[in-house]
């Protein structure tokens, strides 16, 4: 809300035929209805600010830039005060404010874990030295093909130039899996195929259930989020349910912003089976009587996104989303956000923001998500993966769900394995399998193991003397590590340890929102140290204090965590003194 | 105990808290100092400092005092050693990355330094050699000086200028990270933007990285003497809407116009005309 | 919002309001321009220059057909209802909108509205009262607050938004024609006798001329001598050409002021003021009737005195001596003359940061709003509200071949009547008098942003730069009046008044543009 200011900057037709697409030819923000009558007001610019993000998509596919005439235009149609609009699009890695000068596509480069660890670096030298337009880029999410690309489009779609290649995981075909099971099974951009292939059997028997005893289900089956967390999914349920019925309107969301250096599980679940996650998100919706459903999904996956879409409008079409989707008088319907290259935006508030339109900056907690969430209203907020665990919970009934996996931790989980492993890619194990036989599944370790970075680079390191460490959430707490978003990274003794632990500070320092002091000067600190290699009793004593207050006073995980793997590489002496 | 006020308990005194205050207001009835930086009564907390982060019984992490509503059996401490450390580290990060010679915690009316010394913050500890704000001088107009080496990025200013007072939206955070910073559409210079020079910045600003500039050259000619200065409550010569005005005056002239921050009609907030049209009072015949 | 650009001319209002629209308030903005408060609102009504009580009245018409009216109110608190009914019949959303311009839907959509919210307030200002007929415009206003109970309750209620800061103070000094303080009847005997009993002397009992009146009796020979303070006519009123002449013509010409305005400059004698809010002490009263005490800042330069100094000083010279009179003193005695303020110590405005009148015993908190009584059962002994019949009827100044554009004027936000006062500082956001002209009437009539440009009304001729202003409707121009030196728009503007107030009619004017070039050429 505000008397809008507009400077003399105007957008080009492309530009503006480019933003049209995203927002439709008319009903603005603003609606000049007749010479004497303008509609406008707080509503309707609140009701519209949300489709700021896929404006500045719009815009900076067009011209390879935002530039402050197309940023003005987008403003105007959806009265957004301009400085607020650039706040945002400098949030955003994939986002350029500054003229390119060119019109060419850019090519990412990862530099980030295993990619680092496999040439990218030099791949980057060498793509710039023939030419082309380069970036050097967070994870990917491609750690199982490293080193791993993508190429930001102009005025067409961004690619992954890996995905014209068939995708295999190396566990296709077995008949024990659950949750990827359909994959290399079930043709992902044909809903019929997903039909024979089992699909919606789950939502079937979700509403036969009803949403009191489906919520109970889920509480009862153990099941807790997979994106890192591991909160118990049926009480975030319960939680939003209780509100709905006290007639509150709520959302469920999935967090498909699958950041965390490491992770890919997400990508290959929805690129290859993306109407499970579609049909996950009808039953949150069901159990929580949440009216809307968003997959946030993030800007590097251009495949996944476009069979999601797809699988969204087949699934709109059959008449699956939409008025009375989810029974008489329940609307469901599911709209899809694309990220634009920000790692905290996988921390769940800040992903409201971002699909509000305003900076991805976490917000403080409480109040938590199931009360004030996206628009400030309920939402339960879960990781694909959790989702997608539900349809086999509801097919297969709880016993069977829990003879896998242990009491605390029941059933399978997605292991997301690269770096120095024979075999790298995404395996689904039952909670309770060691690192040991986790690493032998995928091969086995390419040269000698030196260490491990279980969990992300918001994890920590572990060596080879967890390798009889059971992969469960209590036995990784137990031992002072994680599962996080089930990152298995392997570093052998080839492997430079020291620049992937400097990379991981210099991560922390690019990815923290800025927002808190504790953050957005300790990460800056603690990889001015790390970065300058040397590390002597004073330095560590000074990152240990920074860790602290990281940990203790900064608004979100991102960091109370920046530490971890630092701290850990520390302990065991891959870095530092020891080393 | 009744349904307008909860107890909490903060550094072992019972503390009755009105439903939706925060800890910190309950710090304060209880005489308990707490210091702040990007705390304002006049706005929203944005609690990003984390300079008056507390440590409350049951959560993993500091919990910031600003913002969080006092609970009903709420344990509260505020000079645990965590707490300590993590206001230490706080002011030492701060000292470390940008100037903060001006800084002040305005709910106490103290300088900054003060908190830094009783923390034994040393901002010097991380050498010489880090990276620290870097921004030109802006002086773009005969009314604001804006110089962002001084900014601790406390959001007041952009809560001010946005939807806690003024709706013009001029500034918001931009970049990401340790190069987020303060900014108009593009980094268009002031008086291209939309800013209407109400000068609300400018008074919430707690660090002096926003000036006025009549106060700024009185600093740089090492003429502006707070001690020397006295401040008369008035009402603003303009509209009817009754603001009031703090002349703050030096020497029998006026150098900065404020209002208090507690006045229903303000909440501390002006319009250009309130906050510079007195100019004329002295130089006039 | 009605007539009325809050966001610049009363911005610390404003906070208020959108913090409103921030919690869910809904926002009609009535305005012939999209002012930047117009742009706040959820649905602007651009109706033509002084058709106000045609909408006002197609709404009453509105309410009553389609049966919103709070009948129980109308019934218990108001009078004159069927008169009044009887009166809109005639503005049909039809009519409405043949008179206003304003497309039938919208003028319904307000109406019910207004009528449905369960607390609504119409706010205005000069747009309603800067007219020939501006009491009827405020009649109009008040009747739709009578129709739908939305007066006398918190968070509804009628709001006309003072312009000065001390306006309503001077009125409740009784710094008008009629009233004494506390808004006494100048010939109410038990009042007279309460005065005369404090001052020593009778007061005369008949009433004075308002500001036009008396240029009027300038002009007939009836008033030969004038004692100004504090306001700068020679800018300030309508026809400014017209009104200097009458001013140099008098006998004598006092003027008081912290400046030598260019009313000054006319007079005989000048008595150089102090600056009331900031070298000297006192009360001012805002728009909502709050009371609060001014603080001496700075000591005034020499030679310059306060304003009550001057006046005891003439009384003395005249014979009379008022003894000491210290701002306490005197607001003390006008508390033992002026019930409403009569609660209002000293001591308690400064404590309390201000009261509201009326606030009539020490012990009464004051009064955030008025008019309760009518929603008490026996209405406080009061007569019912009655509601007034009014009829539209536009500018006087009509459009014509030879003046075809219509003129209106207003308050930009970083500057103050004729910017005697907010000329001191350099605003980086002035950019001094221009005329705003639809872009469609540039192209008409051929002529560019920022081109200086002849703007002739029946009265007068100024020089005007040209500012293409999309916000306005084709036919509408609009200026400011803070630049008299630079461009004396008040010469354009039209004198003629509403009697009962005495208010020129500074929003209409007809105009033609003549481009420069072509009147030399």
């Amino acid at each position: 809300m505000a008397d809008l200011y507009i400077s003399s900057d105007v957008a080009s037709e492309g530009e503006m035929a480019a933003v049209a697409v995203v927002l439709g030819p008319d009903d603005d923000a603003l609606v000049v209805e007749h010479e004497r009558v303008v509609r406008g007001g707080t509503r309707r610019r609140h009701a519209r600010r949300n489709l700021l993000l896929p404006a500045l998509h719009a815009l900076q596919n067009h011209a390879g830039w935002i530039s402050p005439g197309g940023l003005n235009h987008v403003c105007e149609r959806l009265q957004v005060p301009p400085a607020e609009a650039y706040g945002v699009a400098t949030f955003y890695d994939l986002f350029r404010t500054t003229d390119p000068g060119n019109r060419e596509a850019v090519t990412h480069v990862c530099v980030d874990g295993a990619c680092q660890m496999s040439g990218a670096n030099e791949l980057l030298a060498e793509l710039e030295a023939g030419g082309a337009r380069v970036h050097a880029s967070p994870c990917l999410g491609q750690c199982e093909r490293a080193p791993a690309t993508f190429v930001q489009g102009l005025a067409g779609p961004d690619l992954v130039p890996a995905d014209s290649l068939p995708y295999t995981i190396p566990q296709q075909g077995d008949a024990s899996l659950r949750l990827l099971r359909r994959i290399g099974v079930v043709d992902p951009t044909d809903i019929d195929s997903y039909r024979h292939n089992g699909g919606f059997a789950a939502l079937e028997r979700a509403r036969e259930l009803g949403p009191t005893e489906l919520v109970q289900l889920v509480t009862d089956s153990g099941l807790s989020g997979r994106g890192g967390a591991a909160f118990p999914t049926g009480v975030k349920w319960a939680a939003v349910r209780a509100e709905v019925d006290t007639g509150r309107s709520a959302h469920v969301v999935a967090n498909a912003d699958e950041s965390e250096p490491g992770t890919f599980k997400d990508r290959v679940l929805i690129e290859n089976d993306p109407f499970s996650l579609v049909e996950a998100l009808l039953i949150a919706g069901y159990a929580t009587g949440a009216t809307h459903g968003w997959i946030y999904i993030r800007g590097e996956y251009p495949l996944a996104t476009a069979r999601l879409e797809k699988a969204v409008a087949e699934a709109r079409t059959g008449g699956l989303l939409g008025a009375n989707a989810l029974g008489e008088g329940h609307n469901f319907d599911i709209t899809i956000r694309r990220g634009a290259g920000a790692y905290v935006c996988g921390e769940e508030t800040a992903l409201f923001n971002s699909i509000e339109g305003f900076r991805g900056e976490p917000r403080n907690k409480p109040p938590f998500p199931t009360t004030h969430g996206l628009f400030g209203e309920p939402t339960a907020i879960n990781n694909p993966e959790t989702l997608v665990n539900v349809l086999h919970l509801l097919t297969s009934g709880i016993s069977e769900y829990r003879t896998q996996g242990t009491e605390r931790s029941p059933a399978t989980k997605l292991f997301c394995l690269s770096g120095a492993v024979l075999t790298p890619g995404l395996y689904e194990a039952p909670f309770g399998i060691t690192l040991g036989e986790l690493l032998e599944m995928a091969g086995g370790v390419r040269g000698d193991l030196r260490a491990v970075l279980m969990g992300g680079a918001a994890g920590s390191f572990v060596d080879r003397s967890f390798l009889d460490m059971a992969l469960t959430l209590e036995d990784t707490q137990k031992r002072g590590t994680t599962l996080g978003s089930g990152v298995v990274m392997v570093f052998n003794t080839e492997d430079d340890i020291v620049a992937a632990v400097s990379r991981i500070a210099e991560f922390f320092r690019d990815e923290s929102c800025g927002q808190c002091v504790p953050c957005r000067i300790g990460t800056q600190r603690q990889h001015e140290i790390v970065g300058a290699g040397v590390l002597d009793a004073k330095h560590i004593g000074l990152i240990d204090e920074m860790a602290a207050a990281m940990r203790d006073a900064s608004i979100c995980g991102l960091g109370h965590t920046a530490s971890n793997a630092v701290q850990s590489a520390i302990r065991l002496g891959l870095i530092g003194a020891g080393k | 105990m009744n349904n307008s006020s909860v107890t909490i308990t903060i550094d072992g005194e019972t503390v009755e808290v009105d439903v939706g205050r925060t800890i910190l207001d309950g710090c304060r009835s209880a005489g308990v100092d707490t210091p702040t930086l990007c705390h304002g009564d006049n706005l929203t907390p944005s609690n990003v400092c984390r300079v008056c982060v507390v440590e409350v019984e049951g959560s993993r992490t500091l919990v910031p005092s600003c913002s969080r509503p006092a609970e009903e059996g709420m344990v509260v401490a505020t000079d645990s050693e965590r707490v300590r450390h993590s206001r230490k580290m706080v002011l030492e990060f701060l000292g470390s990355a940008v100037d903060v010679s001006q800084a002040r915690d305005v709910d106490h009316d103290s300088d900054l330094s003060v908190w830094s010394d009783h923390y034994g913050a040393d901002p010097t500890r991380y050498g010489d050699q880090v990276a620290k704000s870097s921004a030109p001088l802006k002086r773009e107009d005969d009314l604001y000086v804006r110089d962002y080496d001084k900014c601790v990025l406390c959001y007041k200013c952009v809560e001010a200028c946005g939807d806690d007072a003024q709706h013009t939206f001029a500034i918001a955070v931009s970049g990401r990270g340790f190069d987020a910073h303060i900014s108009t559409e593009f980094d268009a210079a002031l008086p291209d933007s939309a800013c209407v020079y109400c000068g609300n910045c400018v008074a919430v600003c707690p660090t002096g990285a926003l000036q006025f500039t009549t106060e700024f050259d009185l600093r740089k000619a090492a003429d502006w003497r707070p001690e020397d200065q006295h401040v008369a409550r008035t009402v603003c010569s303009y509209c009817g809407v009754g603001c009031n005005l703090e002349l703050h005056v030096q020497d029998n002239t006026i150098v900065k116009v404020t209002s208090p921050s507690d006045h229903d009609v303000t909440s501390g907030m002006l319009c250009i005309k309130g906050r510079f049209g007195w100019q004329y009072v002295q130089p006039r015949f | 919002m009605w007539g009325s650009n809050a966001r610049e001319a009363h911005p610390i209002f404003f906070h208020h309001l959108m913090k409103g629209l921030n919690n869910g308030a809904q926002m009609f903005a009535v305005d012939p321009r999209r002012t930047s408060s117009a742009k706040f609102a959820d649905v602007w009504l651009g109706l033509e220059v002084g058709s106000d009580i045609a909408l006002a009245n197609t709404i009453g018409r509105e309410i009553i057909d389609a049966g919103l009216v709070n009948t129980d109110f109308v019934a218990h608190s108001t009078a004159g209802f069927e008169q009044y009914k009887a009166s809109v019949e005639a503005y049909t959303l039809e009519r409405g909108e043949a008179l206003t311009g304003v497309p039938s839907g919208a003028i319904r959509e307000l109406a019910h509205s207004y009528a449905r919210a369960d607390r609504a307030q119409i706010l205005w200002t000069l747009g309603i009262t800067e007219h020939h007929n501006a009491v009827d415009n405020v009649f109009a206003l008040c009747n739709l607050a009578l129709l739908t109970g939305h007066i006398g309750r918190w968070g509804s209620g009628l709001v006309p938004l003072r312009g000065q800061n001390n306006v309503q103070g001077g009125g409740d000094m009784g710094a008008l024609p009629n009233k004494l303080p506390g808004f006494q009847n100048v010939d109410d005997r038990d009042a007279l006798g309460r005065f005369a009993d404090v001052y020593g002397v009778d007061l005369n009992p008949v009433p004075g001329k308002h500001l036009t009146h008396m240029f009027e009796a300038m002009e007939s020979g009836e008033l030969t001598c004038a004692y100004i303070v504090g306001e700068n006519p020679a800018d300030s009123e309508a026809n400014t050409s017209h009104v200097r002449k009458l001013l140099s013509e008098l006998d004598c010409l006092i003027v008081q002021d912290i400046f030598l305005t260019r009313t000054a400059e006319l007079a005989d004698v000048v008595l150089p003021a102090s600056v009331a809010w900031a070298e000297s002490s006192g009360t001012v009263t805002s728009s909502e009737r709050r009371v609060q005490r001014c603080h001496q800042a700075v000591e005034a330069p020499e030679g310059a005195r306060d304003d009550i100094e001057i006046l005891a000083d003439l009384a003395r010279r005249l014979g009379y001596d008022w003894g000491t009179t210290s701002p306490q003193e005197l607001w003390d005695e006008l508390r033992s003359l002026s019930p409403p303020h009569a609660g209002m110590s000293w001591e308690r405005l400064e404590a309390e940061g201000g009261l509201q009148w009326p606030c009539p015993s020490t012990d009464h908190p004051g009064s955030p709003f008025l008019h309760g009584w009518l929603w008490e059962d026996d209405l406080a002994g009061r007569a019912p509200a009655p509601f007034t019949a009014v009829e539209a009827a536009g500018p006087l100044d009509r459009l014509t071949d030879e003046f075809p554009l219509r003129l209106t004027t207003g308050r930009a936000l970083d500057s103050y009547n004729t910017g005697v006062l907010s000329g001191s500082f350099n605003s980086p956001i002035r950019y001094g008098d221009e005329i705003d002209v639809h872009p469609a009437d540039a192209e008409r009539l051929g002529i560019a942003d920022g081109e200086l440009v002849r703007v002739v009304s029946p009265r007068g001729a100024v020089d005007l730069g040209v500012r293409i202003q999309p916000d306005l409707v084709p036919g509408l121009t609009f200026t400011t009046f803070h630049f008299p030196e630079l461009a004396d728009s008040n010469l354009l503007t039209n004198d003629a008044y509403d009697a009962r107030s005495g208010t020129s009619e500074f929003k209409a004017a007809s105009i033609r543009i003549e481009r420069i070039g072509d009147c030399d050429g």
